[in-house]
């Protein structure tokens, strides 16, 4: 098993025609993912070859998802026309819609997250972020497939690059899944969204969690793990020598006067029993010593 | 994007919510003539994008023009909380009868917007908060949709406003919401709205931040850009569509991805401590490191007189760790010998050997290789203490 996806999840691409979408389109196919389709308004009827497939491209997503049974999509649409294209994903009740895109303006994510709370039926994982990957089954995004294969870890973080350096500091043990929910103020899917389906999640054993400055998602994950999580936790916070004031490379990555500090993530982590690694490397060797006690 | 005072008023202005006179002023001169046309008393207040100006003296009241000319003299050029203040407004002066507080931000934790209402205002809204929350009515709006008249005057009734200004406090909250949504903001706050003692309700101050991811559809948030406090170098690199905030230590970082990069001025900063230096600068050079990228990214770097040694820090994800090697190769050619640090690479993930055969066979004087982020950074601060 894994969470949010699996080797079942039928993919559309919207934005598959411009280049950063035909690019990812193959390496997902190349990763083992059910790519079914793409969606380019204006283009439906054409098809595309894409990594060995003649794949159809729909103007629509209800279009694409009446034809092809699509049950998820990743969304490489620019920012100017991203918010229309998650809006139709949230019409054709996908379930799972993962938004790829940099640099979309708040409002309109605050419009999509808003909409798709309100229909209820489709989660959105992003925007600004990797996408997610269960190694063997299914990769929606950009996170590179070959750093790791399956393994029993679960790992959720709002960085992409911090994503991959985890996976590959625990690449002898694998992963169940990894989300990367995005470095943005509003995003879809949170630390505790992740966390709940790694504690349901059968075949996740122990979860890393990766953070860095700006709001206070990880104060709020360290209260919810307290009240539901009970598999072991790893936590990494990033930003610590962070100045006040200052936007990090991600919109959400600012510290706010005292708020927002990954001190503060730390200490509330902590408090919770999470152990938190000074480094990647530290946080990654608190997780192997966790795992290899659970061997014995 | 936070603005300045004054462009906040202007904005404020331009959405027709209700503000005092007020301009913008360099000099003392120009403070002087900004009160003459003005007329009467003005308030001649420090432009800083920094709280507590009031408590620092940057905020005084002039009796006439050349009483203003004096206080902007005095203003011009304190240091506030490491600002130093290069322009004052000089606000129209007005009898305040009442102070209170009203603010529209977006809401990360909700994700959705939020409006805060208090009576009790011209102090830090942290302090109501804590102090006295049930003084400050928080309600949160659906971006879908927006507020009502209804819905107003449902927040201005939470926040207690007297009876006498509920119909203007509304009027206002209206204008501000428009404006929030119109302009792209992620915080328009008053504080303080002002009841005067003729009874009008007037914006006396404000708070703006505008979303910079919005700047394709607001041409003309360009112009509120302060191109005279931004660093030479951070100016440097944003023309060259860099991401980079210069930092006061001596070892330069180039990563790929902002998490990386904020994880390695960590990494750096601890390695540091044993030396006494820190991180020079962020610089996220994202996924496509080209050849061109990298040397613009170094020719920042090694333009800042404060940086002993640099770090190059990339996990090749959708990068190929080959085509970062190549990159910092051209890039130390194009450089030539304005290339004079050591520099520190470690590269991992996508193919890394290929890229680590290249530098090696590059075999360049600065180029020193480490197979480990924490071995690489030690080493990087090691050679910055030198």
């Amino acid at each position: 098993m894994a969470i949010f996806i699996n080797e079942n999840t039928k993919v559309l691409v919207q934005g598959m025609t411009g280049s950063e979408g035909t690019k990812h389109t193959a390496r997902m196919i190349q990763s083992g993912t059910k790519i079914v389709g793409g969606v380019t308004p204006g283009k439906g009827g054409q098809s595309v070859e894409i990594a060995g497939l003649t794949l159809p491209v729909f103007n629509n997503v209800s279009e694409a998802v009446a034809t092809t049974g699509a049950n998820a999509s990743v969304v490489f649409v620019p920012p100017k026309f991203a918010k229309a294209a998650v809006i139709d994903a949230i019409d054709a009740k996908l379930p799972l819609v993962v938004v790829i895109t940099e640099g979309i303006p708040v409002h309109d994510s605050a419009a999509f997250y808003a909409y798709a709370a309100l229909k209820g039926t489709t989660r959105l994982v992003g925007p600004n972020c990797p996408g997610l990957i269960s190694p063997g089954k299914s990769n929606i995004g950009i996170i590179p497939a070959d750093i790791t294969g399956p393994g029993r870890i679960g790992l959720v973080s709002k960085s992409g690059t911090l994503t991959y350096q985890m996976m590959y500091e625990l690449r002898d043990f694998g992963f169940s899944t990894a989300v990367g929910i995005g470095g943005d103020p509003i995003i879809g899917t949170t630390h505790i969204d992740c966390l709940r389906a790694f504690q349901d999640d059968p075949d996740t054993d122990a979860i890393v969690m990766i953070g860095e400055i700006g709001g206070d998602a990880e104060e709020r994950a360290a209260a919810f793990i307290a009240e539901y999580v009970t598999k072991p936790v790893v936590g990494y916070v990033a930003g610590f020598t962070a100045p006040e004031g200052k936007t990090m490379g991600h919109a959400g990555a600012i510290v706010s006067g005292s708020s927002g500090t990954a001190a503060a993530k730390q200490s509330a982590l902590e408090a919770v029993g999470v152990k938190v690694g000074k480094t990647p490397s530290e946080a990654a060797q608190l997780m192997r010593t966790i795992l290899n006690k659970n061997k014995d | 994007m936070d603005l300045f005072e004054y462009q906040a008023r202007d904005l404020f202005e331009s959405h027709g919510v209700a503000v005092l006179g007020g301009a913008v002023a360099y000099t003392p001169e120009e403070a002087q003539v900004a009160a003459e046309k003005m007329g009467g008393r003005v308030v001649v207040k420090a432009q800083v994008k920094v709280g507590g100006r009031g408590k620092a003296g940057g905020v005084k009241l002039a009796e006439s023009a050349s009483d203003a000319r004096e206080k902007a003299a005095a203003i011009l050029g304190m240091d506030i909380k490491g600002h130093t203040v290069t322009k004052v407004m000089i606000a129209q002066a007005a009898p305040i009868e009442a102070e209170y507080y009203l603010a529209i931000l977006l809401d990360r934790a909700n994700r959705n917007f939020l409006v805060m209402a208090s009576v009790a205002g011209g102090m830090e809204i942290e302090e109501v908060a804590a102090k006295t929350p049930e003084k400050l009515a928080r309600v949160g709006i659906d971006p879908n949709v927006g507020i009502s008249k209804a819905k107003a005057r449902e927040i201005v009734l939470a926040g207690q406003f007297p009876s006498d200004v509920v119909d203007q406090v509304v009027e206002v909250l209206l204008k501000l919401w428009a404006a929030f949504v119109s302009e792209d903001a992620t915080l328009m706050e008053i504080n303080p709205l002002v009841k005067t003692s003729d009874g009008k309700v007037i914006a006396l101050d404000g708070k703006v931040t505008l979303d910079e991811s919005a700047e394709f559809r607001h041409p003309d948030h360009e112009a509120l850009i302060d191109h005279a406090a931004a660093n030479p170098l951070e100016a440097a690199a944003k023309a060259k569509n860099l991401n980079y905030v210069k930092l006061d230590g001596q070892v330069g970082i180039i990563g790929n991805g902002a998490g990386l990069v904020m994880s390695t001025l960590d990494v750096v900063a601890y390695a540091g401590e044993k030396y006494g230096v820190k991180p020079a600068n962020f610089l996220d050079i994202g996924g496509g490191a080209s050849a061109q990228v990298m040397a613009d990214g170094l020719g920042i770097i090694l333009g800042d007189a404060d940086v002993r040694s640099v770090f190059v820090n990339v996990f090749g994800g959708i990068t190929a760790c080959d085509a970062v090697a190549n990159g910092i190769v051209q890039a130390l050619s194009m450089l030539g010998d304005k290339a004079t640090k050591p520099i520190v690479v470690r590269l991992d993930g996508n193919n890394v050997l290929e890229g680590r055969r290249i530098l090696n066979e590059a075999a360049h004087p600065l180029i020193q290789q480490l197979d480990t982020m924490d071995g690489a950074a030690a080493r990087a601060a090691e050679l910055a203490a030198k």
